[in-house]
C-alpha cells in the first residue's frame, strides 16, 4: 500500500484514514506493508508494518535502469516540451535528455533519497522519485495487490505494478475537481487519469466522487467501486471541558479554502446573529481564504460573535468539539469529509452540505445546498434554540457514527482485491 | 522680534495584548502581554527616556533657563512607568522642578475617543490633567491630541475645557500656501491659538536623521540650525513635535543623535535670533495671522495625514464600532477593573496595528507592532473585547439586580402595569 502520511504526522485526512483502514484490513485478515515517504519511526506499527521510502535504496543495474527510465521516464519529460523542432532535431534531443537523465538517476537514485513527505515546491519531483523507490520495493517484496491512495501515490502503483505484474487498485480520497473547483492542475489531472487508467479497480469514498471519476476523468465505470469511509476514534473519548462563554457555540472546523465552503457559513451566522444574540460562531482552520473571512466577518459587523482560532491541533480539535453545540460543514465538493462524524461522536449535531460524501452515509445529519445559506441559517438557528432537535439529533447521530466501522469498510475493501486477484 | 524654537516630544507606550484565544473568553480576563509590555519599556527607559532626560536636565541648567521643551507623557506610559520603571517618574519631575518644561494635556489613554465621543474624550482630558497635576505638580494648559489629531469640532471640544493652546499637524493639504510656521486661530474662537507641527524639519531629525541614503546626511547640529537660520525662511515660530523615543530607540544612539540634541540648543541660541519656548509661551508671545479651518480631522500620521491609519479599512472600523458601542452600558457600572480596562482597550495602538495600508509607511506600522499581520491583530483584538463586553453585560445585570433587590417592594402589580 502506498500512501503519503500516516499518523501521528498529519496534514488531512489522508492519514488518519489510512491508519483506520490498515487496521480494519488487518482485522479481515489482511497484511499491509504500508509504504510513505517520510517515515519518522513514531507510527504505531501494530496493525501495519511500515517502509520508510527514505531509506530504500536503489540498487538496479543499468539495463534495469533503461526499462525503468522507459516506464517512468513520462514523468520528466512533461516539463522538457520544446515546439517546433524537427523530427531529426527532437530526436537528437531526446536521446541527450536521456542520457542526462540516466546519468541523473545513478546519481540520484544510486543512494538513498530523503523524501520531506510534506506538500512543498518541490512536489512534483518527490512524487516521481517516490515512483522510483515504488519500483524498487516492489522487486524485493512479496505482495498480492497493489493499492495507492491519491495521486500523489500514483506513479509509485504504475511503477510497482509494471514491475512486479499484480494488479493495482487506486483509491480516490479526492480529486482535482474537488480541490480546485474548475481550474484544474492540468499536470495532477494528467496523474490522476494515468492512475486510474492503468488500474485494475478504482476505489471512491463516495458516490459522489464515483461520479467525479467516471463522467469527468472518463473511467469505465464497471471498475470504480465506491467504499465510503469509516471513522475509529479508539480512545480520544472523554474530554471534558468547562464551558464558559454562556452563548450556544457553532462550529466550523476545516482548512479555509474554497472547497470547504467557509463564506456560506460566515453568511449564515450574520443571518442568525440579526435573529438572536445568544450564539457565538467559531472559525477554526487556517487556508488561502483566511484573511479573506476575516474581512468579510468584519464588513458584516459581526466580529464580537465571531471568532477565528487559527490552525487547531491534536487536544485542541477536540476541546473545540466540546466546546461546541452546532457543527457546520458548508463543504462545496467534499469527497467524503470525516470531521461532522467526530463532531457527531462528541455528541455535537451536525448541519452538512447535500454535496460531500459523508452526506450519503448520515441520515441524522441536517443536510442543505452549500448555496442555501437561508437554510443553513435556519438550521442552524433551530438547532440551538429547539432542544428536542438538538437532543435527538445528538443521540442518534452518536448511533450512527459508531456503526461505521473501518472492519466493515475494510472487507468490501477485502472483496475488491478478491476480484482482481481471481483474475 | 526673536523668532521662537518649539521643541515638543511624546512619550506613550501602549498596554499590548496577550495571545487571547477564542478559548479564554470568558475564563482568563487578563488581557495584556506584561512581559512584553514590561521588556519594552524597561529597553525604551534604558535607551531612551533615562540618558535622554539627563541630558535634557543637564543643557537647561547649563543654558540657566535660555532652552526649554516641552512633554506630552500619557496616562497609558505614566501607569507602566509606575510598573516598571519608577525611575523615569523621577527623572521627568527632576525636568519639571527645573521651569524649563512644560507637559502638555492629552487623553489620558491615547485614545481616539475625539473622533467619536465628546463624553468619553471629556473624561480623559480630565484624568489626564488631574495625572499630570498630581505628578508633575502643574495644571497643563495647552493640549495636544492623539497623534495630533485635529478638526474644528475637537478644538472646540477644546476650548469648552479650557485649552487655549492645541498643536496639531502642518498639513500640506490643509495649509496649502500658507506656511506650517505661524500661530493660526480657530475660526469659532480667535481666541484659541494653534501651534503647527514643520513636518520638514521634525521629519529631517525624527525620521531622516541616520538614513544614509539621504543627501543631506549626516546632519549636525550646525547644519540644522543654519536651515533654521536661512534668511529665505519666513515665518516666526518653528514648531519641532516628535515621538521622544526618536532618542535612543528609533535612530540608535551609535547614528550620533545624542550628540545631535547636546550641541543642538548652543548652535542655535548662537545664532543670536532665535528663542526656546514652550507651547503655552509660544501661543502668548505671537499673535495668530489668521483663521485656519479644518473640517476634517487631521494627523500627523502617514501619508495621508489624515485617521485612516486607524480607521482606514473594514477591520479597524468594526472594531472600533464594537467597543465604542458599549459607551452606554459602561456609564452605568462603577467597577475599577472594568473601567481601566475600557480605556486600555481604546488606546489607539490597537486600531494601528490592524492597518493594512503597509507599503507606504509600512516601516513605522511595524515598529513595535507584536502582531505579523493585521488580521491577527484583529482577531486577537476581537477575541480580548467579546470577553470584556461579557464582562460589561454581566456587571450591568448584577448592578440592575442589586439595585432592584434593595427596595424589594411589596407592589409588584404596579410595577407591572408601568411596563
Amino acid at each position: 500500500m502506498f500512501g503519503w502520511e500516516f499518523p501521528p504526522h498529519i496534514a488531512g485526512g489522508l492519514g488518519t484514514a489510512c491508519y483506520g483502514m490498515t487496521r480494519g484490513l488487518a482485522e479481515n485478515g489482511v497484511e499491509v506493508l504500508f509504504v510513505m515517504p517520510s517515515a519518522s519511526g513514531d507510527e504505531d506499527q501494530s496493525y501495519v508494518k511500515i517502509i520508510n521510502a527514505s531509506d530504500v535504496a536503489c540498487t538496479l543495474v543499468s539495463e534495469n535502469v533503461d526499462e525503468f527510465l522507459g516506464k517512468v521516464s513520462f514523468v520528466r519529460i512533461g516539463s522538457n516540451m520544446i515546439p517546433y523542432v524537427d523530427p531529426e532535431d527532437f530526436s537528437a534531443l531526446v536521446e541527450e535528455e536521456q542520457t542526462r537523465q540516466k546519468k541523473e538517476f545513478r546519481m540520484q537514485f544510486g543512494a538513498k533519497y530523503r523524501f520531506s513527505g510534506k506538500y512543498g515546491t518541490n512536489l512534483m519531483e518527490e512524487v516521481a522519485r517516490y515512483a522510483a523507490v515504488g519500483a524498487e520495493i516492489a522487486l524485493e517484496n512479496d505482495f498480492d495487490v497493489i493499492h495507492a491512495h491519491d495521486w500523489l501515490t500514483y506513479y509509485a502503483g504504475i511503477a510497482a505494478k509494471n514491475v512486479s505484474g499484480k494488479p493495482l487498485v487506486i483509491h480516490v480520497h479526492a480529486t482535482e475537481f474537488d480541490r480546485s473547483g474548475e481550474n484544474v492542475n492540468t499536470q495532477v489531472f494528467d496523474i490522476e487519469k494515468r492512475g486510474m487508467e492503468a488500474a485494475d479497480r478504482v476505489i471512491t469514498v463516495s458516490d459522489l466522487t464515483r461520479n467525479i471519476v467516471v463522467n469527468r476523468y472518463g473511467i469505465d465505470p464497471s471498475k470504480v467501486v465506491t467504499v465510503h469511509n469509516a471513522v475509529d476514534f479508539g480512545n480520544k473519548e472523554g474530554v471534558e471541558v468547562k464551558r464558559a462563554v454562556k452563548e450556544k457555540v457553532v462550529t466550523f472546523l476545516g482548512r479555509i479554502t474554497f472547497q470547504k465552503g467557509p463564506e456560506y457559513f460566515i453568511e449564515a451566522a450574520a443571518r442568525v446573529l440579526k435573529r438572536c444574540d445568544n450564539v457565538r460562531f467559531v472559525m477554526a482552520g487556517s487556508g488561502d481564504m483566511f484573511n479573506r473571512c476575516v474581512k468579510h466577518v468584519a464588513k458584516l459587523g459581526i466580529a464580537d460573535k465571531f471568532h477565528f482560532t487559527g490552525f487547531l491541533r491534536g487536544a485542541d480539535v477536540q476541546k473545540m468539539f466540546a466546546l461546541s453545540d452546532v457543527y457546520v460543514m458548508p463543504s462545496v465538493s467534499e469527497p467524503f469529509g470525516i470531521s461532522p462524524l467526530e463532531a457527531m461522536k462528541t455528541n455535537v449535531p451536525s448541519i452538512i452540505s447535500k454535496q460531500s460524501g459523508v452526506a450519503e452515509v448520515l441520515k441524522y445529519a441536517i443536510k442543505v445546498d452549500f448555496w442555501d445559506i437561508n437554510a443553513m441559517a435556519d438550521a442552524i438557528y433551530a438547532l440551538i434554540n429547539y432542544p428536542a432537535l438538538a437532543d435527538m439529533a445528538a443521540r442518534c447521530g452518536m448511533d450512527e457514527v459508531n456503526a461505521l466501522k473501518w472492519t466493515a469498510a475494510a472487507a468490501r475493501i477485502r472483496r475488491v482485491y478478491e476480484s482482481v486477484v481471481v483474475k | 522680534m526673536k523668532k521662537t524654537v518649539c521643541l515638543y516630544f511624546q512619550v506613550h507606550q501602549p498596554d499590548r495584548l496577550r495571545q487571547y484565544r477564542f478559548f479564554d473568553i470568558c475564563r482568563d480576563s487578563h488581557y495584556y502581554d506584561d512581559f512584553a509590555n514590561r521588556t519594552v519599556l524597561k529597553r525604551v527607559a534604558e535607551r531612551c527616556y533615562l540618558p535622554a532626560n539627563r541630558m535634557l536636565l543637564d543643557l537647561i541648567r547649563k543654558h540657566e533657563g535660555a532652552f526649554k521643551v516641552a512633554f506630552s507623557v500619557s496616562g497609558s506610559v505614566i501607569e507602566q512607568f509606575e510598573r516598571y520603571a519608577p525611575e523615569v517618574i523621577d527623572s521627568f519631575r527632576e525636568l519639571a522642578d527645573t521651569g524649563c518644561v512644560e507637559f502638555l494635556c492629552e487623553t489620558y489613554y491615547h485614545s481616539l475617543a475625539s473622533l467619536v465621543s465628546p463624553k468619553e474624550f471629556a473624561s480623559q482630558v480630565k484624568k489626564h490633567a488631574k495625572t499630570i497635576k498630581e505628578y508633575f505638580g502643574k495644571e497643563p494648559s495647552a493640549f495636544r491630541n492623539t497623534e495630533l489629531i485635529y478638526s474644528d469640532g475637537i478644538a472646540s471640544m477644546l476650548y469648552k475645557l479650557g485649552f487655549k493652546t492645541v498643536l496639531t499637524e502642518g498639513a500640506k493639504h490643509i495649509l496649502g500656501w500658507k506656511s506650517p510656521d505661524y500661530v493660526y486661530n480657530n475660526p469659532a474662537h480667535p481666541d484659541q491659538k494653534i501651534l503647527l507641527r514643520n513636518f520638514t524639519l521634525s521629519d529631517d531629525i525624527a525620521f531622516r536623521f541616520s538614513d544614509t541614503s539621504w543627501a543631506e546626511w549626516p546632519v549636525t547640529a550646525d547644519k540644522f540650525a543654519a536651515w533654521l537660520g536661512d534668511d529665505s525662511r519666513e515665518g516666526e515660530i518653528v514648531n519641532l513635535f516628535m515621538d521622544y523615543e526618536t532618542f535612543g530607540e528609533h535612530q540608535k544612539a551609535s547614528s550620533g543623535i545624542f550628540d545631535f540634541l547636546a550641541y543642538l540648543p548652543e548652535a542655535i541660541l548662537s545664532k543670536g535670533g532665535f528663542e526656546f519656548l514652550t507651547p503655552s509661551e509660544a501661543a502668548a508671545k505671537h499673535e495668530s495671522v489668521g483663521d485656519l479651518e479644518i473640517a476634517h480631522p487631521i494627523s500627523w500620521a502617514d501619508e495621508e495625514r489624515d485617521t485612516s491609519a486607524w480607521l482606514g479599512n473594514e477591520l479597524q472600523n468594526e472594531a472600533f464600532s464594537k467597543l465604542y458601542a458599549l459607551e452606554e452600558k459602561i456609564a452605568d457600572i462603577n467597577d475599577a477593573a472594568i473601567l481601566s480596562d475600557y480605556g486600555k482597550l481604546q488606546e489607539s495602538d490597537h486600531f494601528y496595528y490592524m492597518c493594512t495600508k503597509f507599503f507606504s509607511d509600512g516601516a513605522v506600522h511595524k515598529y513595535f507592532n507584536p502582531y505579523d499581520t493585521p488580521y491577527e491583530a484583529f482577531i486577537n483584538y476581537m477575541n480580548v473585547l467579546s470577553d470584556f463586553i461579557a464582562r460589561v453585560n454581566d456587571a450591568l445585570t448584577t448592578a440592575v439586580s442589586s439595585k432592584e433587590a434593595l427596595p424589594t417592594p411589596v407592589k409588584p402589580k404596579r410595577r407591572k402595569s408601568s411596563l
